[in-house]
């Protein structure tokens, strides 16, 4: 069989795992929909009384109530929501009085950035301390990195926000408190991403950028070891099966160095599923950046939901949690995909 | 013969004794393990002090002296872990929380355990349409973040501790729906299934007897694995005021009532905080120490 047609099976099957994740991440997407839209119909609140206010007259309120559609079947409700939802219009918050999508895309940057910082904090370290545990399976070492990983499992992360506030901050000022930037660097860029590490770094505002990364280090480090926990968990089974392998065997008789063993030809293959394993870690931040955000006082999506929650500013909570969800099965959708175009196995069929 | 011989006898003589020289061995195997020991050792103290909470309890949870046992520090004397801004014994408070934190875990677990075995049974037993629609079901509340999901409906429902256990058992029975029907697929087409069949068994009777106490040791070791994530998700809830309302003593609702008191009096918050964390590591290493001895497939 000639390369060409190896490459070109290898298309046909990746094509076709394609449609079949879209037709699943559809299905999931729809759910998604329907399940938000569902929650938005049990809330106690009355929709028509927040518009109107409890003095409006009864014809005030059938007016509101059919303006705002709820005479019409639930079905036909959702069928109108879903059409405004896919034009990009999640309502009106009352809290700010601006749309909702124009506020979650101003506050998601933040999110952004804090996620994917704790990401790289915790595939940096996350993977080496892993591939330790495996080579010394057993040791001490082996022990140490787990329990390392169990106490991140264990802590809440709140808790340890307040904490690290409490000692790193407060008491030993070596980083920057709350918030993202302090107010007398806020001016000295202009927030053109919204990532502000780039932002200042490319206005070269250098005074702004260490501000910046002082206060992004501490909340990013306690959501990096939170997935640190999980990514170096995973890397130490890989890397334990890859190494019993015989292929493994087989180097080592041949005399390849131990290191060439472990870091490429080993972690060629681990480093598959972990494509998988990173990616569902930096879903997960968005969960922990909701309570972490609001420890740090973070602007951004988690502190805007949680905001909104505590007011029961309801279109805005779920907005919020449908970009979440939709985020989240984005991302569960790329590393299916990843896992197909890279894992070896599905070159030989 | 000594009872240790009866239990580890080759020859068991009955089907009592091989099932309890089978659980003697699993036990033999698990208390080798010091940190499961020690995870299982901090889940038994937890039980008992929400068990005898009223006896241990030095002070009254809910109320304290606002004239002179306000903000004390640790160590004082009569508050071993100090008082809150209400002048409230914290170790107390600490203590009745664990009946909280537990009565949470345990609600969550029965009502979400049952949910997941029989969609997942149900879905891997039947095949065909129906696993597709159940599965994709749970893919769909599988694929919000629990937290994130746990909160939508709390904010729907209101929030109350009562509301916060039925989000988090919304949130928590998918994984197990999963791991049951992966199960009930490699056992479906044994012989002893078909043999059963034969003998005229409905589906419901086939699958409450011989399917699902096959998959209970795998989703027992996931619901133990997933006790903490429990336990930090409730605490989640309260500190962001949506689950037990004060004055409950409730753990993660502490932290948040010490957090205005951070800089000065660190303990409010620092002390409910700790015991979270040592109870959630006690679930962790319990549900590791459980699926290595458990898992059939974890063992070499």
């Amino acid at each position: 069989m000639t390369t060409r047609t190896n490459r070109g099976r290898r298309g046909a099957l990746w094509i076709r795992k394609a449609a079949s994740v879209t037709g699943t991440v559809a299905v999931t997407f729809l759910g998604l929909l329907i399940v938000t839209f569902l929650i938005g119909r049990v809330v106690p609140v009355d929709p028509v009384l927040s518009v109107v206010g409890d003095r409006a007259t009864q014809a005030q309120y059938d007016a509101a109530y059919r303006a705002l559609g709820l005479d019409k079947p639930l079905v036909e409700q959702f069928w109108i929501w879903l059409l405004k939802v896919f034009q990009g219009d999640f309502g009106n918050s009352f809290l700010t009085t601006r749309p909702i999508a124009v506020d979650i895309a101003r506050v998601f940057p933040a999110t952004l950035e804090l996620a994917t910082v704790s990401i790289v904090i915790g595939t940096v370290i996350g993977i080496p301390m892993g591939v330790w545990a495996a080579v010394n399976q057993g040791r001490w070492i082996d022990h140490v990195v787990r329990v390392v990983g169990l106490i991140g499992y264990s802590a809440p992360v709140f808790w340890l926000g307040l904490m690290g506030l409490l000692l790193l901050y407060f008491k030993l000022d070596l980083v920057s408190g709350p918030g993202r930037v302090d107010i007398t660097y806020e001016y000295d860029f202009t927030p053109k991403t919204g990532l502000f590490l780039i932002d200042t770094a490319m206005q070269g505002a250098w005074g702004a950028f260490g501000n910046v990364v002082s206060h992004i280090i501490l909340p990013a480090s306690l959501l990096g070891y939170l997935s640190l926990a999980y990514i170096s968990r995973m890397t130490r089974s890989f890397m334990l099966n890859e190494l019993s392998q015989e292929y493994i065997t087989t180097a080592r008789v041949k005399g390849v160095p131990e290191w060439r063993i472990i870091w490429v030809q080993a972690m060629r293959n681990a480093a598959v599923p972990l494509v998988t394993v990173i990616a569902l870690s930096y879903a997960n931040l968005l969960e922990g950046s909701v309570l972490t955000e609001t420890v740090f006082a973070w602007p951004g999506l988690g502190l805007y939901l949680t905001n909104s929650l505590q007011n029961a500013d309801m279109n805005a909570v779920l907005g919020g949690t449908l970009v979440i969800g939709a985020i989240f099965v984005g991302l569960n959708m790329v590393s299916d995909l990843l896992y197909t175009l890279l894992d070896a196995r599905t070159r030989k069929r | 013969m000594t009872t240790r011989e009866w239990l580890l006898s080759d020859n068991p003589v009955s089907r009592r004794q091989a099932r309890l020289g089978q659980s003697y061995r699993t036990w033999l195997d698990f208390r080798r393990n010091g940190l499961a020991m020690f995870g299982l050792a901090i889940v038994l103290v937890l039980v008992l002090v929400a068990i005898f909470a009223p006896w241990l309890a030095p002070h009254d949870p809910l109320i304290g002296d606002l004239r002179t046992t306000r903000l004390l520090p640790p160590l004082s004397e009569g508050h071993l872990l100090g008082t809150d801004d209400q002048g409230r014994d914290i170790l107390s408070r600490l203590i009745w929380g664990s009946r909280i934190t537990l009565a949470v875990v345990a609600l969550v677990v029965v009502i979400a355990t049952p949910v997941g075995l029989l969609v997942g049974t149900t879905a891997g037993y039947f095949g065909g349409w129906v696993d597709t629609v159940l599965m994709r079901f749970t893919d769909v509340v599988l694929a919000f973040p629990k937290l994130i999901l746990a909160l939508a409906f709390v904010a729907a429902l209101g929030p109350g501790i009562e509301n916060a256990i039925i989000a988090i058992s919304i949130t928590a029975w998918p994984p197990y729906a999963r791991l049951a029907r992966a199960e009930t697929l490699t056992i479906r087409n044994s012989d002893f299934i078909a043999a059963t069949k034969l003998q005229g068994a409905r589906p419901a009777r086939i699958i409450w007897k011989h399917v699902v106490p096959l998959c209970m040791s795998s989703v027992i070791i996931r619901v133990t694995l997933d006790m903490a994530g429990i336990i930090l998700t409730a605490a989640g809830l309260g500190f962001l005021g949506l689950g037990a309302q004060p004055p409950q003593p409730e753990w993660g609702a502490m932290i948040a009532g010490g957090r205005n008191f951070l800089v000065d009096q660190w303990w409010v918050a620092t002390m409910p905080g700790l015991a979270i964390f040592i109870v959630s590591l006690g679930f962790n290493l319990l549900g590791d120490g459980l699926r290595d001895v458990l898992d059939p497939r974890r063992r070499t």
